[in-house]
């Protein structure tokens, strides 16, 4: 296999509240191959959005700090850089496009002026070929007139239009790796899938990687090549989209597919998880998930699973799995 | 726009009547024409007759409706009339004599005042969380805890008295000006400089926390050109509404300020005339104020649609 694009490794990210120390992420590892796709899925308040923003090296200062771990991307890890080289790698080899299409653009400046700055920000693409380029990735990213919309300020283009925008500014310098982070949580259910397929379509043809955060597990199936299932900080499974679709591992994972619309189950009384996620500053003992879970065990309150290898392409925390029950499959993940 | 123009100036109508009405109404709990009479005129004991006829030549015998429409309708056409003073100059005169001092200062302090509170506030602001930004704002409560009277009268202790850098007081005309200004805009400037740059300091801080500087970080924005750019110019709209708003005040001069450093402004003109029970004078003035007040709001509005691509004043 070729080594992987990003590869991130125990990653802890802790928060420093009113109400005591956070640990938002704990001890989150993956690893995206180039023009891969994954997918994290998890309830909010599960780490998701922390996850993408330690690997901008954005999480909110004072108050976040990494506390951890490694974030290498093509072979360097991102901890070590200094604050101006993480900034040569931002918007150019890494970008990221956020939830809140709304609020995301500057209110004061031309979409034209914001998607140029991205790109005279690292000198790839300047001046008159700036311009073309700008337009054209309006275009792409599917913008009725683009020649208008650069002259446009945000508040004259609705909220699909200006996640579109956000779409063009990060792919302006060609990345490598795109982090989208719950891309389409906070627009209409068509527009939604609009986004969703130019986000894949965009993917396909530029070959980048993607990260695709989302609380839906609805739409993994139509972007994501795996999935990671995240829970109270930690990564519960992973696993191919389809696999983990149709043959869920962990409880938790199996609660969320029970709980989605299907064909199948259509007229049946929808499944819903009971509970939520617990305050990242009390994350419960033992397995985070266990007074929440309909199948624990003994020692599921005092004694936390340990992300174990279920066969070549999956892996889950939880005492369900023991490790050794598992021959030749005992490799513990960190 | 030009709708939006006509429409404000039709709503000043009521509101500058209003503030005729007020004054005319103040007036008269507090005086009445007969002291002014014997205030002004130059007779120590003016016999009755004296003082009718002063009435009648400033036109206070009229019934107080009759009174009140003319003295407003003469406000409205900009007649303003004579003084009740001996002298009974025009206030046109008057006003034209004394407006470039009030106006001079003015200018000079606005534009150092913004000049110098926004750098500093960008630089609190960018140094955020440091101790430069905590003592910096300490020192600017410190400086708005501490009254005006200290900054002038400080003031000219030190540039004027000490270091003989500065007249103490007075005003000469033309570039001589320039010399007797310089210790009113600073003592302006300092005094108000604690609440304005903690002012636009939290601007500043609302927008850093603002979505579009975390995608300005996400596309590799340096750092200062996130702050002087993008945080800057959304912050630039609170800045400039509060400095805007601010103009009238510094136009019809700090009264003060005026006062303490003897400067012959409209600031001082309206003192000596509620000291000497000028009603002609002071409802004049007042007008005015009123007047140079709502154009200032209509600047500020007009000023926040220029920045703000999102204001249609309509
Ligand atoms: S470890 Fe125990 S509590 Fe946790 S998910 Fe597995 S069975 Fe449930
Ligand atoms: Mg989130």
């Amino acid at each position: 296999m070729n080594p992987p694009l990003l590869q991130v490794n125990g990653l802890k990210t802790y928060f420093n509240t009113p109400a005591g120390l956070s640990k938002a992420v704990d001890g989150v590892s993956f690893s995206l191959q180039p023009g891969e796709t994954m997918a994290i899925v998890g309830e909010s308040g599960s780490g998701k959005s922390i996850t993408a923003l330690s690997i901008m090296q954005l999480v909110p200062e004072p108050a976040g700090y990494i506390e951890s771990g490694t974030i290498s991307f093509d072979g360097q890890d991102l901890l070590d850089l200094t604050w101006e080289q993480m900034r040569s790698i931002r918007g150019r080899q890494i970008s990221m496009i956020f939830q809140e299409p709304m609020t995301s653009l500057n209110p004061v400046f031309t979409i034209g002026y914001q998607i140029r700055e991205a790109m005279l920000t690292h000198d790839k693409f300047k001046g008159e070929s700036a311009t073309s380029r700008a337009r054209s990735l309006l275009e792409r990213v599917g913008m009725p007139s683009p020649n208008k919309v650069l002259r446009q300020y945000p508040h004259e283009l609705s909220g699909g239009m200006r996640q579109r925008v956000m779409i063009a500014i990060a792919l302006a310098n060609e990345p490598r790796l795109l982090l989208a982070d719950e891309p389409t949580t906070a627009l209409d259910v068509t527009i939604q899938a609009q986004i969703l397929t130019l986000l894949r379509d965009l993917q396909r043809d530029t070959g980048m990687s993607m990260l695709l955060i989302t609380h839906d597990l609805g739409i993994v199936s139509q972007v994501a090549d795996k999935v990671a299932v995240m829970y109270a900080g930690q990564i519960v499974e992973q696993s191919p989209t389809n696999t983990l679709l149709s043959n869920p591992l962990h409880p938790y994972t199996q609660g969320l597919i029970a709980s989605l619309p299907s064909r199948s189950r259509r007229g049946q009384e929808l499944y819903t998880l009971e509970g939520v996620v617990p305050p990242p500053t009390r994350w419960p003992a033992g397995c985070r998930f266990h007074d929440r879970c309909s199948k624990r065990l003994q020692i599921c309150d005092s004694q936390m699973p340990l992300a174990t290898k279920y066969d070549d392409t999956r892996s889950v925390s939880c005492h369900l799995y023991p490790a050794q029950e598992m021959a030749g499959n005992q490799e513990r993940l960190k | 726009m030009i709708g939006y123009l006509i429409r404000r100036l039709l709503y000043s109508i009521p509101i500058l009547v209003g503030v005729c009405f007020l004054t005319f109404v103040l007036f008269y709990m507090t005086a009445s024409p007969g002291e002014i009479a014997r205030r002004n005129l130059s007779a120590k004991n003016p016999t009755a007759q004296q003082i009718k006829d002063w009435e009648h030549q400033h036109g206070y015998d009229k019934p107080k409706w009759k009174q009140f429409l003319d003295t407003t309708e003469g406000l409205f056409l900009l007649r303003l009339g004579r003084s009740d003073s001996v002298k009974g100059e025009r206030v046109m005169t008057r006003i034209k004599e004394s407006w470039f001092p009030s106006f001079e200062i003015a200018v000079l302090s606005f534009g150092a005042a913004i000049t110098i509170n926004l750098s500093l506030a960008l630089v609190v602001a960018y140094f955020r969380g440091t101790y430069l930004d905590i003592y910096g704002t300490s020192l600017c409560v410190f400086m708005m805890s501490v009254t005006y009277l200290v900054y002038i009268i400080g003031g000219q202790f030190v540039f004027g008295r000490l270091l003989k850098l500065t007249p103490v007081a007075g005003f000469l005309p033309g570039w001589e000006s320039l010399r007797f200004a310089f210790l009113p805009v600073v003592v302006a400037v300092i005094s108000g400089m604690g609440a304005s740059v903690r002012q636009f300091r939290t601007f500043m801080l609302d927008e850093m926390n603002q979505d579009y500087v975390r995608t300005a970080r996400a596309k590799g924005v340096s750092e200062p050109q996130v702050l002087f750019k993008h945080v800057l110019k959304n912050a630039a709209i609170p800045v400039l509404t509060t400095s805007v708003q601010a103009i009238p005040g510094l136009f019809l001069g700090s009264i003060l300020l005026e006062s303490f450093f003897n400067i012959p402004g409209l600031g001082n003109y309206l003192v000596d005339a509620i000291n000497s029970q000028d009603f002609a004078v002071v409802r004049a003035m007042v007008f005015i104020g009123a007047l140079v007040t709502i154009v200032g709001y209509i600047l500020t509005d007009i000023s926040y649609a220029l920045v703000d691509k999102r204001v249609r004043l309509e």
